[in-house]
């Protein structure tokens, strides 16, 4: 079984009294250790997929299966546990922890969710650091750091429980180009180094030249023909 | 835990400003009620001092009845000698009684050979009475100003300043004292005045001493009978134990139809200050539900701000898998340590306060008692109490927006501007 399968999923949003239809009957799989993107303008229902995906949220109608795990049935606090076990998330805003310092944002994780001792802890904090190239920068708080450093923490803090699914919703939108590209490069090499598979959405073009397999959406419906590169 | 705690502390730190006016506002609650409560209780204790070490005593053991129609001090209820060595036995026997004094209460007439004019007197034995009420030449103006050791002899009479003002009367002033025993016969006897008494709280403080000796012959009295029995315990904070412990020891003795021969009351029965006491109880209450709603609304207020501010960050920490529990820890903690800070800083402050107020000495009147002095205290167990209750109530009052908190839907969160 592919790593993620949506089978013919919905999603429709009340917003006041109009119906918002999201996602429009889609199906797709995503194998293991791939480099997908989910491409399409604003409102194309990028974000809604990858809610489905990250287990944050539930279709309307349809299955999604993640990790050969049934998302629709799972309640908040498994939901909860999946996430923290299975996933990794990057967001369009970083989303750091503000009193956290770079070190301590990216072992939030495991200290939260992971039960492991300190010793393995600080290890793993390490590895991910070295490797994202953050290690100077270990006891600065976000507010000390540049767009493009705190998305390198974000992807260290996806990474450090080794999931098998990163989640990046416009991982580059609040970049410049450098730093986006730069960015996206890491996360390839990670998917490289660690194995991990990595979603994200953008709608820069430069930006979804880098995906090995290209999902466009839009008006909530999957284009015909995913485009691997 | 820790990474929790930490994070809570740090949260705090971040608003810096807020977080500082919160605390400074549940300090001022608490200093304010330190010292409400250090005042209130250092004058209600000197109060009851006053009272119980000047006339009154602690507690005060009569013949069954007597209490309900002390007006009229009736004779025919005092306590037989064979009544008073019984009670005397028990008071004797008893580990926590530091003294008692016997004392016969009667309702006279004062002449100074030109008014006449009723008084009650306290015919008692000085020393024992010195030993249970130690204060009561406090408020006696001697003849000279010499306070004499036996501040009552026989043939000396010491009256209240009221009446000697009234009637002219001054230490040293010769008055006729007139007095009709249980049996109807009127007795008169001379006295000197050794002192005048100064008025205290209550009925008691308008009463004028005699010795015991006197009291027995003016009433004619053919045995030795007491009217009370007046008692002071070593540690007045057992009073409440050592009073239960007499009672059920008097309760044993019982009349011909079953009923108890004695009765037994603490000064709280038999003086109207307990009023008084009460009011200041119910103010210091007062002041504590003021500060429980002063920490309850400002760290209900500042954590829904903190809650409502923070949506994104709370949406993160859900989608990265930390669970509702550890979310509403989070707040739980915040709220926690504010409270605790604010405890602390109210507590020390509250304790330099009152040290303060103790070296600028309070003097005050109450009625016709000047110059006392107030020794604000508080004591070890109020202050834990009262640090224990804003703690409470800070974890309560994070209660609401720490759930809030904890049951996010991180979509709705994450999307949050």
């Amino acid at each position: 079984m592919a790593l993620v399968q949506i089978e013919n999923v919905s999603k429709t949003y009340q917003m006041g009294e109009v119906e918002v239809k999201a996602l429009q009957d889609v199906s797709l799989s995503i194998e293991e250790a791939s480099f997908v993107s989910f491409v399409g303008p604003s409102g194309s229902g990028k974000t809604t997929i990858l809610n489905m995906i990250g287990c944050l949220d539930k279709p309307t109608v349809g299955d999604v299966f993640v990790a050969g795990e049934h998302i629709n049935l799972l309640n908040r606090k498994q939901s909860a546990v999946f996430r923290g076990s299975a996933l990794g998330f990057i967001f369009q805003s970083f989303n750091l922890l503000p009193v956290l310092t770079t070190y301590e944002n990216i072992e939030y994780p495991l200290v939260m969710i992971k039960n492991i001792s300190q010793s393995m802890r600080s290890e793993a904090v390490h590895k991910v650091l070295k490797s994202v190239g953050m290690l100077e920068q270990k006891d600065k708080f976000p507010d000390q750091l540049s767009g493009g450093q705190k998305q390198r923490v974000a992807v260290a803090r996806a990474l450090v429980t080794q999931p098998k699914l990163v989640l990046a919703d416009e991982p580059t939108a609040n970049l410049d180009k450098k730093s986006a590209v730069n960015v996206i490069q890491l996360m390839r090499s990670m998917r490289d180094e660690f194995g991990t598979t990595f979603i994200f959405s953008t709608h820069d073009p430069k930006i979804m030249k880098e995906a090995e397999v290209i999902f466009t959406l839009e008006d909530g419906m999957l284009l015909p023909g995913e485009e691997n590169k | 835990m820790n990474k929790i705690f930490k994070m809570a502390i740090r949260n705090l730190m971040r608003y810096k400003r807020r977080t500082l006016l919160t605390s400074l506002l549940i300090t001022v609650g608490i200093l304010t009620v330190i010292l409400f409560s250090g005042l209130a209780g250092s004058f209600k204790e000197m109060m009851i001092g006053q009272i119980t070490d000047s006339n009154l005593a602690q507690m005060q053991i009569h013949k069954k009845g007597y209490v309900s129609s002390i007006d009229s001090m009736p004779l025919n209820l005092n306590l037989s000698p064979k009544e008073y060595k019984t009670i005397e036995k028990i008071l004797q026997n008893h580990p926590d009684v530091e003294a008692y004094a016997p004392r016969i209460k009667l309702s006279t007439m004062l002449s100074n050979y030109a008014e006449t004019t009723n008084i009650r007197l306290n015919a008692v034995d000085p020393e024992k009475e010195t030993m249970v009420c130690p204060d009561v030449t406090n408020r006696m103006v001697f003849k000279d100003n010499v306070r004499e050791k036996i501040f009552v002899k026989p043939g000396e009479i010491i009256i209240p300043k009221n009446l000697a003002t009234g009637m002219k009367l001054k230490a040293g002033s010769p008055v006729v004292i007139v007095a009709q025993n249980k049996d109807g016969s009127i007795n008169g006897l001379n006295f000197t005045v050794a002192a005048i008494i100064e008025s205290v709280l209550g009925p008691q403080g308008k009463e004028g001493y005699i010795h015991i000796k006197d009291a027995r012959t003016l009433l004619r009295m053919e045995k030795p009978e007491v009217t009370e029995i007046a008692i002071r315990i070593k540690n007045f904070n057992q009073l409440s134990a050592v009073y239960t412990d007499l009672k059920s020891s008097l309760l044993k003795f019982k009349n011909k139809k079953g009923g108890s021969i004695f009765e037994i009351h603490t000064w709280e029965k038999l003086s109207p200050f307990i009023n008084i006491a009460n009011m200041i109880d119910l103010m210091t209450i007062s002041m504590k539900l003021i500060m429980i709603a002063i920490v309850l609304i400002s760290i209900l207020n500042v954590m829904i701000m903190s809650v409502y501010e923070r949506i994104r960050e709370i949406g993160t920490m859900i989608a990265i898998g930390t669970s509702p529990g550890k979310i509403m820890g989070l707040f739980l903690s915040e709220g926690f340590f504010l409270g605790l800070i604010s405890g602390l800083a109210g507590n020390i402050i509250g304790i330099a306060g009152i040290y303060l107020l103790n070296i600028f000495k309070i003097r005050f009147s109450f009625g016709r008692m000047d110059n006392l002095l107030l020794s604000p205290a508080i004591n070890i167990n109020e202050l834990f109490w009262l640090t224990a209750i804003v703690l409470l109530v800070s974890v309560f009052a994070t209660l609401q927006p720490a759930y809030k908190a904890s049951k996010m839907e991180p979509v709705d969160a994450l999307r949050h501007v």
